[in-house]
C-alpha cells in the first residue's frame, strides 16, 4: 500500500501506472483537469482495489493554486510516497512559430507549472524525510530538434530542474527521478505519424516507471533502447544537426 | 495515430483502418466525425471476430479496446458495471480473487465486454446457463446523433433484444453490467475419457451433461469409417475448495506468421492420433487450473499465425436435435475425405434456455467448430457441402465466426434479421451485413 499523489491523472501513462497501484490497495490524490474525465479515472482505481481515491479538478495554469492543492493533498494523504508528475501538452510547433503568446503558454504548461509544483512538493518532502518524486519529462528535452523545440525547451528547464533537486533531496533520502519516454501510444501522440516498432504501449511505460521507482533510478529511458538512441542523436555534431529535420 | 487491424482469421484480407476512443464523452463525436468522412463505421474490440462481421463496410472502424474502465463493482452481489472495451480477462483478474467468476465465458478471455455482448457468445456451459447475453443486466448504447440510452429488459426492450447477438449494428455499447457467479475456488473438478465414435459421444452427453456445470469435447475430425466422430469427452465444475488465484503464467508467442500453414495433413494426422491415445479409456477425475480449462489457446499469443499468411477460416453450425446425430456423422465423413481441418476442433451439445438476444447463433442441438486454413478451393469444394448439410437439417451457422455464409442461408437461419435491419443504426454497417442482407 502507497500513498500515492498524481498529477495529470488522466494522462495515459499515469492512468497505467495508477492501476498497478490500485492492485496493490493503495490511496491515491489524483489531480486533472477535465472533472468527469477524471471522476471515471477514479471509478476505475476504486473497482480496481485502490484503497481511497480523493480527487481535485484544477487547471494547472493558475499557478496561484498550487500551494492550496499541496496542502490538501497533505492533509488527504497525511504522507505523500510517490509523487508523480505527469501533465502536459503537446504543442503544435508552427503555431508557437506564429504567435509568441502561445509559445509562452506552451511553456508555462510544460514548464513553468511542474516548477512551481516541484517546489512546493520538494518541502514537504523534505519535511518527510522519506518518499519519491517522479516526473514525466521527455526525450525532446535531450536536443532541441527543428520538429518541436519549444516542447523541448520546456522539458529541458524542468530536466535540469529535476536533476538539481535530485541532489538536494537525496541527503534527506528523497529519491528524484526523471522519466523520459520516447514515442507512447496515448490519445497525446494520435494524429501524428509514428513509427510502430518504436512505439511503446502505455502499459509497458507504466512497468518501467514502476521499476525504476523501485531500484531509485535518476533517469529512466522509456523503453529503455531511446538511451541509445538519444546518446546518438546527442553525438551528430551540430553543423550536421542544422542541416537535417529530426 | 491511426492503426491497421485485421480479424483473427486474417481472412477476407482486407486490412482495417481505425481510430480510438479514449472517454465515454469522445465516443459520440468521434462516431459522428467518423460517419462524415467514411459514411459507416462499426465498432471494433479486441479483433477476435474470425470472418468479417467484425469488418466495418467502409473499411473504418471505431476501437474501442482503449475504452476500459470499470465503472462500478459490487462484490456483494457480483455484479460489474464496466466500459465496454474492457476485456474478460481483465474481470477474471479482479473478480477471481474475490471469489467470483463470468457466468458465462467463450474459449478466449481475449474478447471486450463490448464484443461477448455483439456476438452473445457462449461457452461449455450453455446446457446451464445460457449464453452470454443471460447475464447482461443493463448497457449503454450510444447511436449516431441521439442522446444515448439504457437498455434492459424492462427499458428500450427492442434495442436490448436486438444488440445482444446485434453483431454491433445497432448502435456502440458504450458500458454494460453483467452479473457474476460466486466461485470457492479458482481450481476446476474436471473428468475425461476418451471415445471411439459419434454414437458413443452422444449417450455420453446424455449421460454426463446434466450433472456437470461444464461440457465439451474434442473430435478428431480426420478419422474415418467406424471412428467417425472419435474424441476426447471432457466435464468439469468449479471445486468447492482451493485458493482463489488469477493465473498470471507466463506465456508463449507465435512471432510472425510463416509463407504457409504450419498445421496440414501430415502434421494433423500425427497431431490427431496421439491426443486421442494420450487420454484414458475410462472416466479420470483430475482437478486442473481455470486457464488450461477454459483457455487452452490463450497460453499462445497470436496463434492465429501458425495459418500462414493465407489465414483460415472457422467452421461452426449447430444442428437441432432430432437430426444431430447423423448430421454431424455426415458432416465429419465430409471433412475426413477432404483430409483438412485443425486439431482444434469442438463438438459440444448445447441447451434449450433461450437468450435475450434476437439474432443469437446458440439453439438446442449439436454445435461443431473447426479451423480450416484458407485456400482457393475451400469454400467451393468442402464448405459448400458442408451448408447442404446444415441446411436441409435445419441448423444454422455462427455469424461471429463466418466468411463465407451464402445470403440466402443466412436470411433462412435468423428470420429475425429483418427486425434488426430496422432497429440498425444507418451510420453502422459491416460487411458481413453487407454480404448477407443484398
Amino acid at each position: 500500500m502507497k500513498r500515492v499523489l498524481i498529477i495529470g491523472a488522466t494522462s495515459a501513462i499515469a492512468n497505467a501506472c495508477a492501476r498497478l497501484w490500485a492492485e496493490e490497495g493503495s490511496e491515491f490524490f489524483l489531480v486533472a483537469r477535465n472533472a468527469e474525465k477524471l471522476d471515471q479515472a477514479a471509478a476505475d482505481l476504486r473497482a480496481r482495489g485502490a484503497k481511497s481515491v480523493t480527487t481535485c479538478t484544477l487547471d494547472l495554469a493558475h499557478l496561484e493554486e498550487h500551494s492550496t492543492l499541496v496542502e490538501s493533498c497533505v492533509q488527504s494523504l497525511r504522507q505523500i510516497d510517490i509523487a508523480l508528475i505527469a501533465h502536459g501538452t503537446l504543442p503544435d510547433q508552427k503555431a508557437c512559430e506564429q504567435d509568441v503568446n502561445v509559445a509562452l503558454k506552451e511553456f508555462a504548461n510544460n514548464g513553468t507549472s511542474v516548477i512551481s509544483l516541484l517546489t512546493l512538493l520538494a518541502n514537504q518532502f523534505e519535511r518527510q524525510r522519506c518518499g519519491s518524486m517522479a516526473i514525466i519529462s521527455s526525450v525532446a528535452a535531450d536536443r532541441g530538434r527543428p520538429s518541436n523545440y519549444v516542447y523541448g525547451t520546456a522539458k529541458a528547464a524542468v530536466s535540469t530542474f529535476c536533476e538539481g533537486l535530485q541532489a538536494r533531496m537525496f541527503k534527506l533520502g528523497v529519491h528524484v527521478m526523471t522519466i523520459k519516454p520516447g514515442f507512447v501510444d496515448t490519445p497525446m501522440t494520435q494524429g501524428l505519424k509514428l513509427p510502430g516498432l518504436l512505439l511503446a504501449r502505455p502499459d509497458d511505460v507504466a512497468r518501467l516507471i514502476l521499476s525504476g521507482l523501485q531500484r531509485k533510478k535518476a533517469v529512466l529511458y522509456t523503453p529503455r533502447f531511446w538511451s541509445l538512441i538519444m546518446l546518438i542523436i546527442k553525438l551528430v555534431p551540430n553543423f550536421v544537426f542544422k542541416r537535417i529535420n529530426l | 495515430m491511426s492503426a491497421s487491424y485485421h480479424s483473427w482469421g486474417r481472412y477476407p484480407y482486407e486490412r482495417l483502418t481505425g481510430e480510438a476512443c479514449q472517454w465515454q464523452s469522445d465516443l459520440p463525436v468521434a462516431l459522428r466525425r467518423i460517419v462524415d468522412t467514411h459514411g459507416t463505421t462499426l465498432p471494433f474490440g479486441n479483433g477476435r471476430s474470425y470472418g468479417d462481421s467484425c469488418m466495418a463496410a467502409s473499411g473504418h472502424v471505431l476501437c474501442m479496446r482503449t475504452l476500459d474502465r470499470f465503472i462500478e463493482v459490487d462484490w456483494a452481489a457480483g455484479i460489474i458495471r464496466a466500459e465496454a472495451g474492457v476485456t474478460l480477462a481483465e474481470i477474471l483478474s479482479l473478480a477471481i480473487p474475490r471469489g467470483w467468476f463470468l457466468a458465462v465465458t467463450p474459449g478466449t478471455k481475449f474478447v471486450t465486454l463490448g464484443g461477448a455482448i455483439a456476438n452473445d457468445v457462449h461457452g461449455k456451459n450453455h446446457h446451464a446457463r445460457g449464453t452470454f447475453g443471460n447475464h447482461v443486466r443493463c448497457f449503454g448504447l450510444v447511436r449516431n446523433c441521439q442522446e444515448p440510452v439504457v437498455c434492459s429488459p424492462s427499458q428500450n426492450a427492442d434495442l436490448f433484444a436486438a444488440t445482444i447477438g446485434g453483431l454491433g449494428l445497432t448502435g456502440i455499447v458504450n458500458w454494460a453490467e453483467i452479473q457474476l457467479i460466486p466461485i470457492q475456488s479458482s481450481q476446476i473438478d474436471c473428468s475425461v475419457v476418451r471415445f471411439d465414435n459419434l454414437g458413443e459421444f452422444f449417450s455420453l452427453s446424455s449421460e454426463l451433461d446434466p450433472q456437470h456445470e461444464y461440457s465439451v469435447a474434442w473430435i478428431d475430425c480426420l478419422a474415418k469409417g467406424g471412428q467417425t466422430g472419435r474424441g476426447v469427452f471432457i466435464v468439469g465444475d468449479h471445486a468447492e475448495y482451493g485458493s482463489l488465484e488469477a493465473e498470471t503464467r507466463s506465456r508463449l508467442m507465435v512471432p510472425v506468421a510463416p509463407p504457409v500453414s504450419l498445421i496440414n495433413r501430415l502434421s494433423l494426422k500425427a497431431f490427431n492420433e496421439t491426443y486421442w491415445r494420450v487420454h484414458p479409456a475410462a472416466l479420470t477425475r483430475k482437478r486442473v487450473n481455470y486457464e488450461p480449462f477454459f483457455y487452452p489457446l490463450d497460453r499462445i499469443l497470436h496463434w492465429n499465425r501458425i495459418y500462414g499468411r493465407k489465414g483460415f477460416q472457422q467452421y461452426q453450425c449447430v444442428i437441432p436435435d432430432v437430426e444431430a446425430e447423423s448430421a454431424t456423422r455426415e458432416l465429419l465423413k465430409n471433412i475426413a475425405d477432404s483430409g483438412q481441418g485443425s486439431f482444434l476442433a469442438v463438438l459440444k451439445r448445447c441447451g434449450d434456455i433461450s437468450s435475450p438476444g434476437l439474432l443469437s447463433f446458440p439453439r438446442p442441438g449439436t454445435s461443431l467448430a473447426l479451423d480450416f486454413p484458407q485456400n482457393s478451393r475451400l469454400e467451393k469444394d468442402l464448405f459448400s457441402r458442408l451448408d447442404c448439410i446444415v441446411r436441409e437439417a435445419g441448423g444454422r451457422l455462427y455469424p461471429a465466426k463466418d466468411a463465407h455464409m451464402l445470403g440466402s442461408d443466412f436470411r433462412r437461419f435468423y428470420p429475425a434479421w429483418e427486425k434488426l435491419e430496422a432497429l440498425r443504426d444507418p451510420s453502422l454497417n459491416s460487411r458481413f451485413w453487407r454480404r448477407v442482407t443484398a
